[in-house]
């Protein structure tokens, strides 16, 4: 059961319930479809910018508790970053859901994201929880096709 | 594990005729090794038969067998092991063709599953019959190996791809059919039975709608091979595919049933060896049925095991473990109302032993993960077939489909499971 408590935590769920920044964005500069093919899970990022920093950033979608909320946090994470504080971000987060983050380090270091740490112990849900950064490193990038995680 | 291997190839394997439902899991189940183990600290609930299922002792040992005394290449060799081995993998024919009741070993080509059997069809008769303008009509509920072969063709040919629509209950409407069927439709492809709805369709009737304009069908059985008693010389279609691996046989074996005249009428498929009869740089003769549509080394070892698999069960009351699989879903389908926000999708009056169901407010995706936490395995996602999903207007379901070696205690456990997924997420 501890595992998908760490899986599931409290913040997670809470964020599954009730997701933050959840709305189309009628003037983004950028939106961008996210998709992973096995499972259905389909979100569209919508980001403004204000030359290199991410001035809003808001999801719309369906898709799992670990996707969404994943979504949900990064989006208040990831407001007023610039691109290459995003890049990093999204590096870290990957290396965090796939087990490569130092254990101790990761709440000091990734702050909120840290949530996500147990999502390392399922390998089939690392992908729900890094659809939302592909889909918006793809908008920040401009990337005309949509993303999926395959 | 010795108590997996009473189950010898020349014993008779007994379960009464007159079925109470406990026989069949005291005659089957413990001849499935893979079903006595703990997933996560848990005795595994294996739910997840229509992806694949699992395979009894005998189908193990009888391929285990071929590759330490038998294994050899087929069809060329005049040595003593290649003879075997041909005639090992030829009786495999004639197995088949008595399991689907075809008339001939001439109508059954070897294929690596359910997939390929639709792509050749597609690629040899299609490129033969099919050309611009003309129609292919599928059905709303086909998985995507019914789908997308048919879709290229009409991409190459510029044809059109029809769809059969479905009822609420995820019924195919044949009044729709009927209006489908027109002097441009060139074959009807249909599932006998629907991985993602679990729906039993009437294909027998089907058929002879089609045949009436003129049509071929053909039929994906990769679901119904494990649950029915298949008989394509009483359905007429005019061709049936179907995968060894969901019919408690290995993977990487399947069989295309096609009659003969049709076969005959076709192109040959893929080119290479055990296809021909002769080559030169001028010219080929391709060889007869079925070995036209059989080019390359097969998956003789896979076929050897998909023979153990059909000798299995035709020592099966088969009726009676059909029976049973329909007793196990009712009483999943009853038990799931006790869930809150819990939906069946798919409530045909015919099914097959399929519960695709979604929880108000909770992805499947969760459902997953939490039921494998508890050593459950079932399905979830859109089943490759994104087009059902659609209609119901879902992104994906959870799917427990059952076997004759489930039991109802496994149901509670399942039930017991979603009730914890309700807990944590709910």
């Amino acid at each position: 059961m501890s595992e998908l408590q760490d899986l599931y935590q409290e913040v997670i769920l809470d964020h599954n319930k009730s997701p933050r920044n959840y709305h189309a964005m009628k003037d983004a500069d950028f939106s961008i479809e996210g998709f992973n093919p096995l499972c259905g899970d389909h979100y569209t990022v919508y980001v403004k910018m204000d030359n290199d920093v991410i001035a809003d950033v808001s999801f719309d979608g369906a898709g799992c508790a670990i996707s969404k909320s994943s979504a949900s946090v990064m989006t208040q994470i990831i407001k007023g970053k610039t691109k290459s504080e995003m890049e990093r971000l999204f590096s870290e987060f990957h290396r965090l859901v796939k087990g490569l983050f130092p254990r101790g380090e990761a709440a000091e270091r990734l702050g909120k994201l840290a949530v996500f740490s147990g999502v390392s112990e399922f390998p089939a849900r690392v992908k729900c929880a890094s659809l939302p950064w592909h889909t918006l490193k793809a908008a920040v990038e401009m990337k005309k096709e949509t993303v999926t995680t395959e | 594990m010795e108590g997996y291997r009473d189950l010898k190839q020349s014993d008779e394997l007994v379960i009464p005729g007159t079925v109470d439902s406990s026989d069949i899991i005291a005659g089957c189940r413990h001849h499935f090794p893979l079903l006595h183990q703990q997933i996560n600290g848990k005795a595994l609930v294996y739910l997840d038969n229509a992806a694949t299922s699992q395979k009894p002792q005998v189908v193990i040992d009888a391929m285990m067998q071929y590759y330490i005394a038998e294994n050899s290449n087929i069809h060329r060799g005049i040595h003593y092991l290649s003879e075997r081995a041909t005639l090992a993998y030829e009786k495999v024919r004639q197995k088949v063709v008595k399991f689907v009741n075809a008339a001939d070993t001439k109508e059954i080509i070897f294929v690596r599953g359910t997939t390929e059997a639709i792509n050749l069809v597609s690629s040899s008769f299609g490129r033969k019959n099919v050309s611009a303008g003309d129609e292919i009509l599928v059905s709303a509920m086909e998985h995507h190996s019914n789908i997308v072969p048919w879709q290229m063709l009409c991409e190459e040919r510029g044809s059109l791809l029809r769809v059969i629509p479905m009822n609420d209950q995820g019924e195919l409407i044949l009044e729709e059919y009927e209006k489908l069927l027109t002097p441009k439709t060139r074959i009807v492809a249909i599932s006998h039975v629907s991985n993602a709805l679990g729906t039993i369709n009437p294909v027998k009737q089907m058929t002879a709608m089609a045949h009436r304009h003129g049509i071929p069908v053909l039929i994906d059985g990769a679901q119904a091979a494990p649950h029915l008693r298949i008989d394509v010389r009483d359905i007429d279609c005019d061709f049936y595919a179907f995968s060894s691996h969901k019919m408690f046989g290995p993977t990487g074996v399947g069989v295309l049933y096609g009659k003969q005249q049709l076969l005959e009428s076709m192109p040959p498929y893929q080119g290479g060896g055990d296809m021909i009869k002769s080559v030169t740089f001028e010219k080929t003769i391709y060889n007869d049925l079925p070995h036209k549509f059989e080019a390359g080394t097969p998956n003789i070892g896979g076929g050897i095991g998909l023979g153990a698999a059909i000798d299995y069960l035709g020592r099966i009351d088969r009726d009676a473990a059909l029976e049973y699989e329909h007793e196990i879903l009712t009483y999943a389908s009853e038990q799931l109302q006790r869930i809150p926000g819990a939906r069946v999708v798919g409530t045909a009056k015919e099914k097959a032993p399929v519960l695709s169901f979604v929880i108000e407010g909770i992805h499947p995706h969760d459902i997953g993960t939490i039921l494998d936490h508890e050593g459950i395995a079932i399905r979830t996602g859109h089943h490759c077939a994104q087009p059902v999903m659609l209609r119901f207007g879902i992104p994906a379901t959870a799917r427990a489909s059952f076997a004759f070696y489930n039991t109802k205690d496994e149901v509670d456990l399942l039930i017991k499971g979603l009730q914890k997924v309700v807990e944590v997420l709910g």
